[in-house]
C-alpha cells in the first residue's frame, strides 16, 4: 500500500519535473499557432521590414520595423545607462562597501525588483516626463529617452544582483595572491576580479536587457506610442511590447489584426530564448 | 607613484559609489513620493467601497479582491507543480541532458516577456479551452509565470538540506519518499515560503499577463465565480492613469500606494522569514 | 561460528576506478570485525555496500556477490535490507529533531505509531546505547543540544531503535574525546552479544582494544584477516605489520 502511494507521488514528481519544458514548448506552439496565420496574408519580410504599421486600416499595413525600432532605441537607451551604473553598484556592493551598509543596499536593490512596473510607469508619467518635456523643450515628454531611464531602472536590479554573484563567486585565492603581490584593491578589483567574472557579468548584462526588451507597462505609459520609425531619442516611440499590450484589447479574435500580434509575439519570444540560452552558457558553459 | 595609485583607487571607489547611490537614492524617492502623496486619500472608505463616478470616486475595494482572487489562484497552481517540480531537480535527477533541458526551459520561462504570457494565455486558456477572459484564466497564466520563481526558489532551499540527513534517513530504512517528506521538506520549509511569497508579489504586481486574460476595465461589484472576469490593482492603477480623463491624484497615487504596500509587504515577509532562517539554522 | 555475511569475488568501481578489488571475506555471527587501513583504502566502500549506501552514488558499479543470513542482498528489498544492516556514522549526525523523535524515527518509518510503544523502544535503545540515565529527563529537547559523545551514543540508539542484526561503524569515534571514546567504545563491545558489528577505524589502537578479528585494507584489496590478537603479534603480511606500527598510512 505505502509502495503503491509513492509509486504513485514519485511519478508525480517526475512529471512535475518537465512541467517547465511543457510549459516552454506549449507557449511556442501556440504563439504559432495564432502567429503564422498572418502570413498567408502578408510576407516574411514584408512584415519584419515594412515601414508601416497601421493594422486597423483597410487593408491593415503590417510592417513591424518601427515597432522593432522602437523596442531597439529604447533598449540601446536603457543599456547605456543600465549597463555601467548597474556594474558599477555591484562593484561597491561586492568589494568596497562595509558588511553592514552592504545589506542595507542589498535590500534596496531587491525593493526596486519588487516594485510593481505599472507603478513605476505611474511614478515615471507623474514625475519624469514632465521633467523631460521642461527641461528638452518638448512639445511632449512621453518619449524614447524616458521609457529608456525608467526601463534602466529595471534592468539594474537584475544587472546588479547577478554581476554581485559573479563577483562573490571569484576565488579567493586570486584575490588574495593580487593583493600579497601589492596591488591596491582598485588594481585587483580592474585587472583581476573583473577579468576572472567577465562571463558572469557579461551574462547580467545580457539578463538586464533580456528584463528591458520584454518590459511592457512602464514603456507602454510614458514612451508615447507613436508607431513612427524613430529619428531621435526626444521622440515618442513604440515597442513590440507596447504594440501588443495596447492593441489586443480591441483586435478581434481571428483577424488579421489578432494573428499580426501573435507574431509580434513570437518575435518577442524568439529574441527572449536567445538572449536566455546565451546568457546561460556565460553562467554555466564553462564549468562543465 | 604609491600616491597616485592611491588616488585612482579613491577616484574609482568615489564613481561606485555614485553609481550605488544612482540606484538607491531615486528608489527612496519613488517610496517616499508614493507614500507621501498616497496617505492622504487612503482612508476606509477608499479601501471597502467599490468605484463610483467612473472610478473618479467611490474605492478600490474590488479591484482588491480580485488580485487576492487571482493571486490565490495563481499560487494554488503553481506551487503543488512547482514545489514536486523542485524535488525533482533536487533529489530524483541525475547529471545529464534531461535535467540540463529542465533548467534550461525553467530560465526561458523566467524570461519570457510578461505580454508573452499575456498573449499565451489568451490563446490557450480563453479562446482554445474556452474559459473567455476569467479569473480562471488570468490564475493559470499568472501561476505559470511564477512557476520558475517557485522552482528555483524551492530548489534551493531543499539543496541546502545537508545531504547526511537524506543518508541518515536512508540507512535506518525509511524509503526516498519517507526521507523527503519527514527530513527533507520540514527543514526546507521557509525556504520554501519565501519563494513562495516572492512569487505571490510577483502575481499581485503584474499587468501585462492579465490585461487579456481576466481584467475588467470596470466592474462595479465582486466576482461571482472563477469564470467571471475581475477587477484587479495594476490593471486599475493602469488605467485610471492613462485611460480615464481627470481622476483625482489622490486616488491614483493611493491606489499606487495600496498595490505598493501588498508587494512590499510580502517582500518583507520573505526577507524576514530568511533572516529568521539564517539565525536559527541549526547546521 | 555462523557465517553471517559471505562476500564473494566482489569487485566495486566508482565511475572507471576501482575502490574494491576481488574481495572474499566472511563475518561471522556475533563478532566485532574490525576493518583497518589508509585513507582511500576501500574501507568505507566496504561498509557502505553492506547496507547498500553505495547505491547513492550516480557512478557506482558492482560485481560479485554479497550474502547476508545466504541472501544475495542486491535481491532483498532496499529498505528491509538497511533496516536489518543500520549504520553509524563518522560524525556524530542527530537529525534536526528531538532526542525522542531521533531514536523512534526508524520505528515510525517503519509503520509503528503507537506512541507507548514508541517510547518502550527508544526507552530500550537509549539503555543499551548507555545514553538513557543522561536523557531520560529532557527527551523532548533538541538533539544538537547533547555533546559531541552524546550525540554519537544518540546516533547508536537510534540505530539500535530498528531492531538490526548487524551495525555499521565507521569509524565513529573521529570526532571525539578520549573520554567519550570509551564510552562508545564500551557500547559497542556490550552489544556484540547481540549484534554483528562491523567496525571501520583508522585508528589502530581501537581496533586492538575492541576487535576480536581484523581486517586490513590497502588500495582496495583485502591484505589480510585474522584474529586481532594474532594480526597485532604477528602478521602474516609485511605491508600489515608496517600499517600497523605506524611505518605508513
Amino acid at each position: 500500500m505505502r509502495k503503491v502511494k509513492e509509486f504513485i507521488i514519485e511519478k508525480l514528481i517526475f512529471l512535475s519535473g518537465l512541467a517547465s519544458i511543457f510549459f516552454v514548448v506549449l507557449i511556442f506552439l501556440f504563439l504559432m499557432k495564432e502567429g503564422l496565420s498572418v502570413f498567408k496574408t502578408i510576407s516574411f519580410p514584408d512584415f519584419i521590414g515594412g515601414n508601416k504599421w497601421y493594422p486597423i486600416s483597410e487593408p491593415a499595413q503590417l510592417g513591424i520595423k518601427p515597432l522593432i525600432l522602437g523596442s531597439l532605441l529604447v533598449t540601446l537607451g536603457a543599456a547605456i545607462i543600465s549597463i555601467p551604473i548597474g556594474i558599477g553598484c555591484a562593484i561597491y556592493i561586492a568589494e568596497v562597501a562595509p558588511k553592514k551598509l552592504k545589506e542595507f543596499l542589498k535590500a534596496g536593490i531587491e525593493l526596486l525588483a519588487a516594485i510593481p512596473s505599472v507603478v513605476l510607469g505611474f511614478v515615471g508619467m507623474v514625475t519624469l516626463v514632465p521633467f523631460v518635456k521642461s527641461i528638452f523643450h518638448l512639445p511632449t515628454g512621453l518619449t524614447a529617452i524616458s521609457g529608456s531611464i525608467m526601463l534602466a531602472f529595471m534592468a539594474m536590479p537584475t544587472i546588479v544582483s547577478i554581476a554581485e554573484d559573479a563577483l562573490y563567486s571569484v576565488p579567493k585565492i586570486y584575490k588574495e595572491g593580487a593583493l600579497a603581490l601589492g596591488a591596491t584593491h582598485w588594481q585587483t578589483i580592474y585587472r583581476v576580479m573583473l577579468p576572472a567574472s567577465s562571463s558572469g557579468i557579461l551574462a547580467a548584462v545580457m539578463l538586464g536587457i533580456g528584463r528591458v526588451i520584454g518590459e511592457t507597462m512602464a514603456v507602454m505609459m510614458i514612451t508615447g506610442n507613436a508607431a513612427v520609425i524613430p529619428t531621435s531619442i526626444l521622440q515618442p516611440v513604440r515597442t513590440l511590447t507596447a504594440t501588443i499590450a495596447a492593441e489586443m484589447g480591441e483586435a478581434v479574435v481571428g483577424s488579421e489584426h489578432y494573428f499580426a500580434l501573435f507574431a509580434v509575439g513570437i518575435v518577442l519570444f524568439v529574441i527572449s530564448f536567445a538572449i536566455n540560452v546565451t546568457a546561460d552558457i556565460f553562467l554555466h558553459g564553462e564549468r562543465k | 607613484m604609491m600616491k597616485k595609485t592611491y588616488r585612482t583607487q579613491k577616484i574609482a571607489f568615489f564613481f561606485l559609489l555614485v553609481a550605488t547611490l544612482l540606484i538607491v537614492i531615486p528608489v527612496g524617492i519613488i517610496v517616499v513620493i508614493i507614500i507621501q502623496k498616497g496617505m492622504p486619500g487612503i482612508n476606509w472608505e477608499f479601501l471597502s467601497d467599490i468605484p463610483r463616478k467612473g472610478m473618479r470616486a467611490g474605492g478600490i475595494f474590488p479591484a482588491i479582491i480580485g488580485t487576492i482572487y487571482l493571486v490565490s489562484g495563481a499560487i494554488a497552481f503553481a506551487l503543488p507543480i512547482g514545489l514536486l517540480a523542485a524535488i525533482y531537480l533536487s533529489e530524483y535527477s541525475k547529471d545529464n541532458l534531461l535535467t540540463r533541458i529542465i533548467k534550461l526551459a525553467i530560465v526561458n520561462l523566467a524570461g519570457v516577456p510578461s505580454v508573452v504570457y499575456g498573449l499565451f494565455g489568451l490563446a490557450l486558456f480563453v479562446v482554445f479551452f474556452k474559459f473567455g477572459a476569467s479569473i480562471l484564466s488570468g490564475s493559470l497564466t499568472l501561476g505559470i509565470m511564477i512557476l520558475p520563481i517557485i522552482i528555483t526558489a524551492s530548489r534551493e532551499a531543499l539543496e541546502s538540506v545537508p545531504y547526511s540527513f537524506r543518508e541518515v534517513s536512508l540507512s535506518l530504512g525509511a524509503s526516498k519518499w519517507q526521507t523527503i517528506r519527514n527530513i527533507v521538506l520540514p527543514n526546507a520549509i521557509s525556504g520554501i515560503l519565501t519563494g513562495t511569497i516572492l512569487g505571490l508579489g510577483r502575481a499581485a504586481g503584474e499587468t501585462a499577463p492579465i490585461l487579456f486574460t481576466v481584467a475588467a476595465f470596470y466592474l462595479p461589484r465582486l466576482p461571482q465565480s472563477i469564470f467571471d472576469q475581475a477587477m484587479a490593482l495594476p490593471y486599475h492603477l493602469y488605467v485610471i492613469s492613462t485611460q480615464v480623463p481627470n481622476v483625482d491624484e489622490k486616488i491614483r497615487y493611493g491606489t499606487a500606494l495600496v498595490l505598493l504596500a501588498i508587494v512590499l509587504f510580502m517582500n518583507l515577509i520573505a526577507i524576514v522569514i530568511r533572516y529568521q532562517l539564517r539565525k536559527k539554522k541549526k547546521w | 561460528m555462523v557465517t553471517k555475511i559471505n562476500i564473494k569475488n566482489l569487485n566495486i568501481w566508482y565511475g572507471n576506478s576501482p575502490a574494491i578489488k576481488n574481495l572474499n571475506i566472511q563475518i561471522l555471527a556475533n563478532e566485532i570485525l574490525t576493518v583497518i587501513g589508509p585513507s582511500n583504502s576501500g574501507k568505507t566502500t566496504f561498509l557502505r555496500m553492506l547496507n547498500r549506501l553505495n547505491e547513492l552514488e550516480l557512478s557506482f558499479k558492482m560485481k560479485g556477490l554479497v550474502e547476508i543470513d545466504g541472501k544475495d542482498i542486491t535481491k532483498i528489498d532496499v529498505e528491509l535490507l538497511r533496516k536489518k544492516v543500520g549504520m553509524v556514522f563518522a560524525l556524530p549526525l542527530p537529525l534536526p529533531l528531538s532526542i525522542f523523535d531521533n531514536v523512534a524515527y526508524g520505528p515510525r518509518m517503519h509503520g509503528i505509531k503507537n506512541k507507548n510503544k514508541l517510547m518502550e523502544i527508544s526507552e530500550k535503545a537509549l539503555k543499551e546505547a548507555y545514553l538513557w540515565d543522561e536523557v531520560k529527563d529532557r527527551l523532548s529537547t533538541s538533539a544538537f543540544k547533547l555533546s559531541g559523545g552524546q550525540q554519537q551514543r544518540l546516533c547508536i540508539a537510534r540505530t539500535l531503535a530498528v531492531e538490526p542484526d548487524i551495525i555499521l561503524f565507521d569509524e565513529p569515534c573521529s570526532g571525539l574525546d578520549p573520554i567519550s571514546t570509551a564510552k562508545v567504545e564500551e557500547a559497542m563491545v556490550r552489544l556484540k552479544e547481540h549484534y554483528t558489528i562491523v567496525l571501520v577505524t583508522n585508528n589502530v589502537k581501537q581496533a586492538a582494544r575492541v576487535g576480536d578479528r581484523t581486517a586490513f585494507f590497502l588500495s582496495g584489496e583485502l591484505i589480510e584477516v585474522d584474529k586481532t590478537q594474532k594480526m597485532f603479534t604477528a602478521p602474516f603480511d609485511q605491508r600489515t605489520d608496517d600499517y600497523i606500527r605506524g611505518i605508513f598510512g
